[in-house]
């Protein structure tokens, strides 16, 4: 009987049995997403979890008996009242008492199970059509930093380092005189030859118990012992991480739809997800506004409605306040994004590009103004081609190409990448400059 | 649950107290190593088992979960449907919706039996006993492993498939590796061979081939004087026919088998494929015929072996009430109105069984020497256990074995659920006029050749469209499932290259038929 310890071993033999199965499912993985990045809290997007898939997508399908018709004879444990010849009333849908299929989980609807924090994220970032070498920026494994600290004496094997081992080894065995095995032939040889002559016989008997003393030796004496197995060490490291404020400033008038809220949550989410890559602490502040600016949480920054017209300096200055008294700029790194379906007051313009231009782009490191549309693009294109928003018109005269700003119009979730190619662009230039 | 705590009928051997082996419930390596030596000591001297070399590995949860998915084989070769049991065994396991398993054993040889570290020291000395001595010996000895799965070979065989099928992924794509193996998965109950193939002719049968040859080849010879010519020319075709079906050896129920050897249009490396899947479908369809029988060895002896050892003393009282209360729930059988209820518990009904076989042989009743006149009585409940272990499968099994004790302990009762008729019958019941019928009926269910629809490829039209037809022979007025069948059917069509039709008939009437296209024909 032989007992072997497992443990060590490397894990995670069924990665590639998974990920055969997510490729499989993807097209029924990717809707479930969907569904569910729809109905999580910005924060939580990024925690990967249960998602639930109908079951017949992934049926595997054989040759069994079908639930009704025929005679079918079986036999039941616990009986408690029948007697022979009696006769029950059959139970509604063969369930019930059919001992008979469902042997190989048949029957069931839907297929649950959990999706770690990268397929979740892929799938989401997918939906929104990233690029690959965005979505590696946004998902950045890069946060640890791992490297070689020296050796181990336990491990598993994939992690033994034959050099190190080896160089123990062969230090113990000149320590403990192992003899090597061409002094060894050497002896032999002298042996046959002196045999071959046969005439000094204690010099041979000398040489037979020497060879025969060191092939004892040799055998004691292991070529490799368990003490001389070194294991390499991986030391892991984090990298030095700032920390982000993010404001997601909202226009909730009722001019604003389910669809257009929907779109700016997307948003605010990858920019989330994005800031968390870079920064190990983010906090995010909600502020919406009307023709009065609050800040709320999350729940009833999505959900609650409200009326009343739309003065978005009012959110402006709230976020100034806000971060004056809580972020400063020179601990802080603030993000700011906007999202508005365009309609301000009219008098209003100007006030928000002054506040903008003096307080907010000067301590923000990006500012992103989104503005959603209903989705419907026959209106655009037809006949009655819209006009600019007012805002649009009024932020447009500000963008500058140093200025951290950037703006784009949204009718589908599809355009929402591009907002982030700017924002990447941007940090690269940045990097170059420094 | 009560049968736990009955003492055993045996008259056990009075042995002197020991030392108990362990106290707490941590383990170690050496602790392993004396709960084996003990166990082993009582199992090779009293049960006198006779098993494979045994290789125990220590696992974590985590590994545990890997296993699972790739049933319970230490290396299988990679496919989706493993994925897809992972993720669903890893979000019950998580939302602690279903326990591990304690242990995982390979009818290999040495006998692999992997124990969870998270097990107390009781539960390993229990998963010992119960793995390591009680399945070990049924794999070595029971005839149906004997004649299908060749123990030594089984993991190179498994290491050899793991590395071919990723060598065809490399080389003609994971997807069109994947469309065979998807195809061979769905026949894959339908790819064993039921019977032992043929064996070497002797002399006498050499013989009587020679004299049949030449009576054959008179009656060719007086054919050339007849003067019909139609007769002899449909006599011709006839004969075509088949001799058709007998180069093609049809009637062919190992679909499988049929499929690698005769399919036109298949690739030598798609053929291998579905050799893999049909030999490792060969592996494990002695498992598939002894549940019952399996499972019932290995609970009967783990119970055996711990009692002893209590009474003995090398575990303490402490560690006994642990392993009663883990025992008697996995033999737990809940009555069939119980929401638990979800079959019969082949835990429950094997270890029934053997305790009644045991306690028949010692200490047997009027009526029990009436039903096993050979056995009632005969003192050597072990040596009757043994045999039956070696030489049945669970079907023949119970025909054999269950008594009327265990019948109305379990309170069996069968049922005829005929569909022509609006209400289900009671056809037997526990008493004298039943046991018998309910015997008969309990046994047929555990048939494997009545579980699985007997589906046989019939002929192929070779001369024309090249259409594969199948035969299923209904019994009892049960046919297939028609959703799933399209979809077998239309794998199936994929691995032949043509069409294929399956009739479903029953007392030479077509009661129903479905048919199946290749979607598009392999390269």
């Amino acid at each position: 009987m032989h007992i072997i310890d497992r443990r060590p071993d490397p894990g995670g033999k069924s990665l590639a049995n998974r990920q055969r199965f997510m490729r499989r499912a993807r097209a029924l993985v990717k809707q479930a997403v969907r569904e569910a990045s729809g109905s999580r809290k910005i924060r939580e997007i990024d925690g990967g979890g249960a998602v639930t898939i109908p079951a017949d997508g992934v049926h595997e399908p054989s040759f069994h008996a079908g639930r009704d018709g025929g005679m079918r004879d079986y036999v039941l444990p616990g009986n408690k009242k029948f007697v022979s010849g009696d006769r029950i009333e059959r139970p509604k849908q063969g369930g019930g008492s059919g001992s008979q299929g469902s042997a190989d989980g048949e029957g069931e609807d839907n297929f649950r199970f959990v999706l770690s924090r990268e397929e979740f994220l892929d799938l989401f970032l997918e939906d929104l059509e990233l690029p690959n070498l965005a979505k590696r920026q946004v998902m950045g494994d890069a946060i640890e930093r791992r490297h070689p600290a020296g050796f181990k004496t336990s491990g598993p094997p994939s992690s033994l380092s034959v050099g190190r081992t080896m160089r123990r080894s062969l230090s113990r065995r000149v320590a403990l005189k192992r003899p090597n095995p061409r002094e060894l032939e050497a002896m032999r040889r002298e042996l046959a030859e002196l045999e071959a002559d046969a005439d000094d016989h204690t010099r041979i008997a000398a040489l037979k118990a020497e060879i025969e003393r060191q092939e004892r030796r040799a055998k004691v004496i292991p070529f490799i012992d368990p003490v001389d197995l070194r294991y390499r060490r991986i030391e892991v490291t984090p990298e030095p991480i700032a920390r982000a404020a993010m404001f997601c400033l909202m226009d909730v008038s009722a001019s604003m739809d389910e669809h257009m809220k929907d779109l700016a949550k997307r948003f605010f989410s990858l920019l989330y997800l994005f800031l968390t890559r870079r920064y190990k602490q983010v906090e995010i502040v909600f502020i919406r506004h009307t023709h009065e600016a609050k800040e709320v949480d999350e729940e009833t920054f999505f959900h609650s409605r409200e009326s009343g017209g739309t003065v978005i300096s009012s959110a402006l200055i709230e976020m100034a306040k806000i971060a004056k008294a809580r972020y400063p700029a020179d601990q802080w790194n603030i993000y700011a994004a906007q999202a508005s379906d365009g309609d301000n007051l009219s008098s209003d313009n100007a006030r928000s590009l002054a506040i903008l231009r003096e307080t907010i782009l000067p301590m923000a490191q990006y500012y992103a103004y989104l503005q959603v549309g209903r989705g419907d693009y026959d209106r655009e294109d037809g006949v009655f081609a819209r006009q600019e928003t007012t805002l649009w018109r009024a932020y447009q005269e500000l963008i500058r190409p140093n200025l951290p700003m950037a703006m784009r119009k949204v009718n589908d979730r599809r355009d929402i990448y591009p907002v982030f190619r700017e924002l990447f662009e941007r940090r690269d230039e940045a990097a170059e400059a420094r | 649950m009560a049968r736990a705590k009955t003492t055993p009928p045996v008259a056990a051997p009075t042995t002197a107290k020991r030392e108990p082996l362990f106290t707490g419930r941590d383990w170690d390596f050496n602790l392993l190593d004396r709960v084996y030596g003990a166990i082993q000591e009582i199992a090779e001297t009293e049960l006198k088992l006779d098993t494979y070399p045994n290789q125990i590995e220590v696992i974590s949860s985590e590994q545990m979960l890997d296993a699972y998915a790739s049933t319970g084989m230490p290396l299988f070769y990679k496919h989706w449907s493993f994925g897809k049991h992972f993720v669903r065994n890893e979000t019950l396991y998580r939302k602690g919706w279903q326990g591990l398993a304690y242990e995982i054993v390979i009818n290999s040889s040495p006998c692999i039996v992997y124990v969870m570290e998270e097990n107390s020291a009781t539960m390993q000395t229990l998963v010992l006993a119960h793995a390591a001595f009680g399945h070990n010996h049924f794999f070595k000895n029971n005839y149906c492993f004997k004649q299908w799965t060749d123990a030594t070979s089984i993991l190179d065989y498994l290491s050899f498939a793991k590395k071919f099928v990723a060598s065809c992924e490399d080389r003609y794509g994971q997807e069109s590796v994947e469309q065979i193996l998807d195809a061979a998965h769905a026949l894959m109950s339908h790819g064993v061979h039921r019977y032992p193939g043929k064996h070497a002719l002797d002399l006498k049968s050499e013989q009587r081939r020679l004299e049949e040859r030449q009576a054959f080849a008179e009656k060719h010879f007086s054919d050339l004087w007849r003067t019909l010519p139609k007769t002899a020319s449909r006599k011709k075709r006839d004969g075509e026919d088949e001799r058709r079906r007998q180069m093609l050896g049809l009637p062919e129920e190992n679909i499988l088998y049929f499929l690698e050897k005769n399919a036109p249009r298949l690739a030598p490396w798609q053929r291998e494929l579905i050799r893999i899947v049909r030999q490792i479908a060969q592996y494990f369809y002695p498992q598939r015929q002894t549940k019952v029988m399996n499972e019932g060895c290995a609970t009967f002896s783990h119970y055996r072996l711990m009692t002893r050892l209590h009474e003995s003393g090398q575990i303490t009282d402490g560690s006994f009430m642990e392993f009663l209360h883990s025992h008697t729930s996995v033999v737990f059988q809940p009555e069939y109105d119980d929401p638990r209820y979800s079959g019969i518990n082949p835990y429950a009904l094997g270890f029934a069984m053997m305790e009644d076989i045991e306690r028949i042989a010692i200490a047997p009743t009027p009526e029990d020497r009436a039903f096993f006149p050979d056995f009632a009585g005969c003192g050597d409940g072990y040596g009757v256990l043994r045999d039956a272990w070696e030489n049945f499968r669970d079907e023949s099994f119970i025909l054999q074995f269950l008594s009327p004790n265990v019948i109305r302990k379990q309170k069996l009762f069968r049922l005829v659920d005929d569909s022509e008729d609006d209400e289900i019958v009671v056809a037997s019941i526990h008493d004298e006029r039943g046991y018998k019928a309910v015997r008969q009926s309990l046994s047929r269910q555990f048939d494997v050749g009545r579980q699985d629809p007997d589906i046989q490829v019939a002929d192929v039209d070779l001369a024309g469209d090249r259409k594969l037809i199948l035969h299923h022979n209904v019994v009892d007025g049960i046919t297939l499932d028609g959703k799933d069948a399209a979809k077998v059917l239309h794998h199936l069509a994929n691995l032949w290259g043509y069409d294929v039709k399956l009739l479903e008939i029953e007392d030479g009437e077509t009661v129903a038929a479905h048919d199946g296209s290749p979607s598009r024909a392999f390269r």
